[in-house]
C-alpha cells in the first residue's frame, strides 16, 4: 500500500508541473487582474515583489513545489487569505456533493443495470436503453439549470442557491445539484451493469447455482452480482473521477460554495495560488481515489488478496 | 466408514414409487427460434431404475448433455426448447410442473456435476458457503449443524484437513480438488439421481481414477442412482452397469456394459468400441470412423450413421430405424442388426 503511495508522486509531480506551465502560458497578469486596468507602475511592482511573481520563472517554480510539500500555497492574490484556508473552506461542499452523487448513482444504475439484463430484450431493457442514451447526450450543466428553473424558480420544492446549514438543511440543499451529476452516473453504471451481469449470467458457476436448486432472486444477487462487481468496480472508480470534474459546473449552475466553483472564479481571476492549490487538492483526490478502487478490489476479489 | 450412517440419517428413506426412478420419453429439443429450429435431441427414450448406474455415451455435438440438462430443467432458454416428451421422476412429469416447482427438485431430489470444475464453482464465495448453502437452500438445520454437515461432506470426498479448507476459496484448490467439492455439493442433501456430465474429462488421468473410485464410493455409501455423461466408454465401463449410445441427438443403442462390450449391434458403438486403444497391439494404427458428426438438422431421411456406416443397406438410407429390440437386454436402432436385408 505504500508502495502504491509512492507511485502516486511522479504522477502528483506531472500534474503541479503542467499546472505550473498553463497558468504562465495564458496571457492575462495576475497584478492587472488584481489591482485593476488602472493601477499605477509602482502599485504593480509593488504587489509582485510581495506575491513573489518578480524573480525568474525558474525560482517561481521551485517556490512552488517546495510550498506544495509543506501544503503551503501561498496567500490568494484577491482577498489576502491564505490559500489552504480557501480550499479547506470549500473542500467540504465538494466532498458532500460527490459523495451524494456517487451514492444515489449506485443505488439508481444498479438495480436498474441488473434489471435490464434479467430482462434482456424485453420492456426494462429497452426503457434502459433510451434513459442511458439520455444520460450521456445531455450535459450535466444543462440538466442542472432544466431542474433549477424546474423544481426550485417554478415549484420552489427546492433551494436556488448556496449549501444550507444543519443536516436537514443541507441535505435539502444538496438533492437538486447531486440528483443532476447522479442521473448522468447512473445512466452509465446501469449501462455498465446491465453488460457485466449478462456475461456473468453466462458463467458455469451460475449453472451451478441454479443446479444446486437456488431460485432466480437468489442466482441473481447471491452469486452473479458479486462476480459482475468486479468489472463495475474499476467503472465506478472512473466514474467517480468524472463526478469530480462534473461538479466544478454543477456547483456554478446552482451557485453551490466548493472546489469547483473556486477554481472557476480564481481562473478568471488569474489567482495564481488559489488555482495551484485547488488542482494540487483534485490531483489528491483523484490519487485517493484510485487507491480506494485498488482496495476495493481486495475486499471483493478473494484471488486478489495477499496470502 | 463412520460418515455414512449419518449422512443417510438426514433424509427418511423416499416413498417406494414403483416403477423406474427416471423416464424420459420421446423427448426431442430445439435451438434457434420457431421454424427455423434445429433438433439437437430428437426422441430421446429410456429409463433409469432406483439404484441403478446408467453411462450416456457419444461424441460432441451428440445431445447426451443437453439430455441432462433438460432432466435438470437448465436448458438455456432462449434460444433452447423442449419440443416434445415427457420426463418422469418417480412417476411425476417434470416437464409439467409449474417453473417454481423445479428449485425445490434440483439439489434436493435430483444433483448435477459439471464437466468444468475449474469455473463451475463461484470464485468470490468460500467453498463452505457453497457446499452450506446446497443444504440450506433445501433443509431446515443450525448454522453449526449445517457446518457440522459440510465437515462431514468435506471427508467423505476425501479432502484433508476440512475443518481448515471451509474458508478456503476455489481458486486455492487444484482440478481434482475443486472435482471433489463438486461433488460433495452434489451429494450435500443425498439426492437421489446424481447426473454426472463428463466429471473426468477436465482432469489428469491419475485424478480421474480417483475421482471414479470417489463416484463407486458415493455410490456404495449414499445408494445414490447415478447417470453418467461421457465420450469415453472405459469411463462408463467403470461405473456402470448399462450404458445408452447416443449418436445425433439419437439413441443408437441401449444395452448393458457386458453385452455391449462383447456383442455390440450397432455399427457406431462397433466403431467407438475399436477406437479404444488398447495395450497389446500398441503397433497398429487406432482404429477411426470415417467421416464425421453430421452437423444438426442436416440429416432429413434415412439413418443419421448412413454416410460413415460400413454395413448400409438400401433401407437405411430411405427409413430413418427406430430403437428396436434385438434380444430382451440390448435394443438398437440399425435395420442390419434387426435382421433387414435389403
Amino acid at each position: 500500500m505504500l508502495y502504491r503511495l509512492a507511485d502516486a508522486i511522479p504522477t502528483i509531480w506531472l500534474v503541479l508541473t503542467l499546472v505550473f506551465i498553463a497558468m504562465r502560458i495564458l496571457p492575462g497578469d495576475p497584478a492587472i487582474a488584481a489591482l485593476g486596468d488602472g493601477a499605477l507602475p509602482e502599485q504593480l511592482a509593488e504587489f509582485r515583489e510581495k506575491m513573489g511573481l518578480n524573480v525568474p520563472i525558474w525560482q517561481q517554480y521551485f517556490n512552488f513545489l517546495i510550498g506544495t510539500l509543506t501544503l503551503d500555497f501561498g496567500k490568494s492574490y484577491m482577498n489576502g487569505a491564505p490559500v489552504l484556508d480557501l480550499i479547506a473552506r470549500n473542500l467540504p461542499y465538494t466532498i458532500q456533493l460527490t459523495v451524494a452523487a456517487m451514492i444515489l448513482g449506485t443505488v439508481i444504475g444498479i438495480p436498474f443495470g441488473v434489471l435490464a439484463a434479467v430482462k434482456r430484450g424485453k420492456l426494462p431493457d429497452s426503457g434502459m436503453r433510451i434513459f442511458s442514451l439520455v444520460g450521456y447526450a445531455v450535459p450535466d450543466f444543462y440538466l442542472g439549470a432544466l431542474f433549477l428553473i424546474g423544481f426550485a424558480l417554478n415549484l420552489r420544492w427546492f433551494p436556488i442557491n448556496g449549501a444550507g446549514s444543519g443536516f436537514f438543511d443541507i441535505l435539502h440543499h444538496l438533492f437538486l445539484p447531486a440528483l443532476t451529476l447522479a442521473l448522468v452516473k447512473a445512466a452509465f453504471i446501469g449501462r455498465l451493469t446491465r453488460t457485466s451481469v449478462l456475461e456473468v449470467l453466462g458463467k458455469d458457476y451460475v449453472r451451478t447455482a441454479r443446479a444446486k436448486g437456488a431460485r432466480e432472486n437468489r442466482v441473481i444477487y447471491r452469486h452473479a452480482l458479486r462476480n459482475a462487481l468486479l468489472p463495475l468496480a474499476t467503472g465506478m472508480g472512473l466514474s467517480l473521477l468524472a463526478t469530480l470534474s462534473g461538479s466544478v459546473a454543477v456547483e456554478l449552475v446552482f451557485n453551490r460554495p466548493g472546489i469547483g466553483r473556486l477554481l472557476i472564479q480564481s481562473i478568471t481571476e488569474r489567482d495564481y495560488g488559489v488555482i495551484q492549490g485547488g488542482v494540487v487538492v483534485f490531483a489528491l483526490m483523484v490519487v485517493f481515489v484510485n487507491l480506494m478502487m485498488d482496495l476495493l478490489y481486495v475486499v471483493i476479489d478473494p484471488r486478489i488478496r495477499v496470502k | 466408514m463412520t460418515i455414512a450412517p449419518s449422512l443417510s440419517r438426514q433424509q427418511p428413506a423416499a416413498s417406494v414409487h414403483p416403477g423406474p426412478l427416471l423416464k424420459v420419453e420421446d423427448l426431442s429439443i430445439e435451438f434457434g427460434p420457431k421454424g427455423t429450429a434445429v433438433r439437437v435431441v430428437e426422441g430421446v427414450s429410456f429409463t433409469i431404475d432406483t439404484g441403478a448406474a446408467v453411462g450416456i455415451v457419444g461424441e460432441s455435438g451428440s445431445g447426451k448433455s443437453m439430455t441432462s440438462l433438460a432432466v435438470m430443467g437448465l436448458i438455456p432458454s432462449p434460444p433452447g426448447r423442449i419440443a416434445t416428451g415427457r420426463i418422469l421422476f418417480e412417476g411425476v412429469d417434470l416437464l409439467g410442473l409449474p417453473r417454481s416447482r423445479m428449485p425445490e427438485i434440483r439439489g434436493r431430489d435430483i444433483a448435477m456435476i459439471f464437466q468444468e470444475p475449474m469455473s463451475s464453482l463461484n470464485p468470490v464465495m468460500t467453498i463452505g458457503d457453497q457446499i452450506g448453502e446446497a443444504i440450506k437452500l433445501h433443509q431446515k438445520m443450525g448454522r453449526e449443524e449445517r457446518r457440522q454437515r459440510v465437515v462431514e461432506l468435506l471427508k467423505l470426498v476425501g479432502i484433508p484437513d476440512p475443518e481448515r479448507r471451509l474458508g478456503a476459496y476455489p481458486h486455492q484448490f487444484s482440478g481434482g480438488m475443486r472435482q471433489r467439492v463438486m461433488i460433495a455439493m452434489a451429494v450435500a442433501c443425498n439426492p437421489k439421481l446424481l447426473i454426472a456430465d463428463e466429471p473426468t474429462t477436465a482432469l489428469d488421468v491419475t485424478i480421474q481414477a480417483q475421482v471414479l473410485e470417489l463416484m463407486h464410493k458415493i455410490r456404495r455409501t449414499l445408494n445414490t442412482t447415478i447417470l453418467l455423461i461421457s465420450h469415453d466408454l472405459g469411463v462408463i465401463a467403470d461405473i456402470c452397469e448399462r450404458v445408452i449410445v447416443m449418436y445425433a441427438g439419437k439413441v443408437v443403442e441401449d444395452a448393458d456394459v457386458k453385452t455391449i462390450f462383447r456383442s455390440p449391434k450397432h455399427p457406431y458403438t462397433r466403431g467407438l468400441l475399436q477406437s479404444i486403444p488398447r495395450l497389446k497391439d500398441e503397433n497398429t494404427r487406432l482404429y477411426q470412423i470415417p467421416g464425421m458428426v453430421p452437423l444438426p438438422g442436416t440429416i432429413k431421411q434415412g439413418c443419421p450413421f448412413f454416410p460413415r456406416c460400413p454395413d448400409r443397406i438400401d433401407k437405411c438410407a430411405r427409413e430413418t430405424p427406430p430403437l428396436l429390440e434385438i434380444t430382451p437386454q440390448q435394443k438398437a436402432a440399425c435395420w442390419v442388426s434387426a435382421g433387414a436385408t435389403s
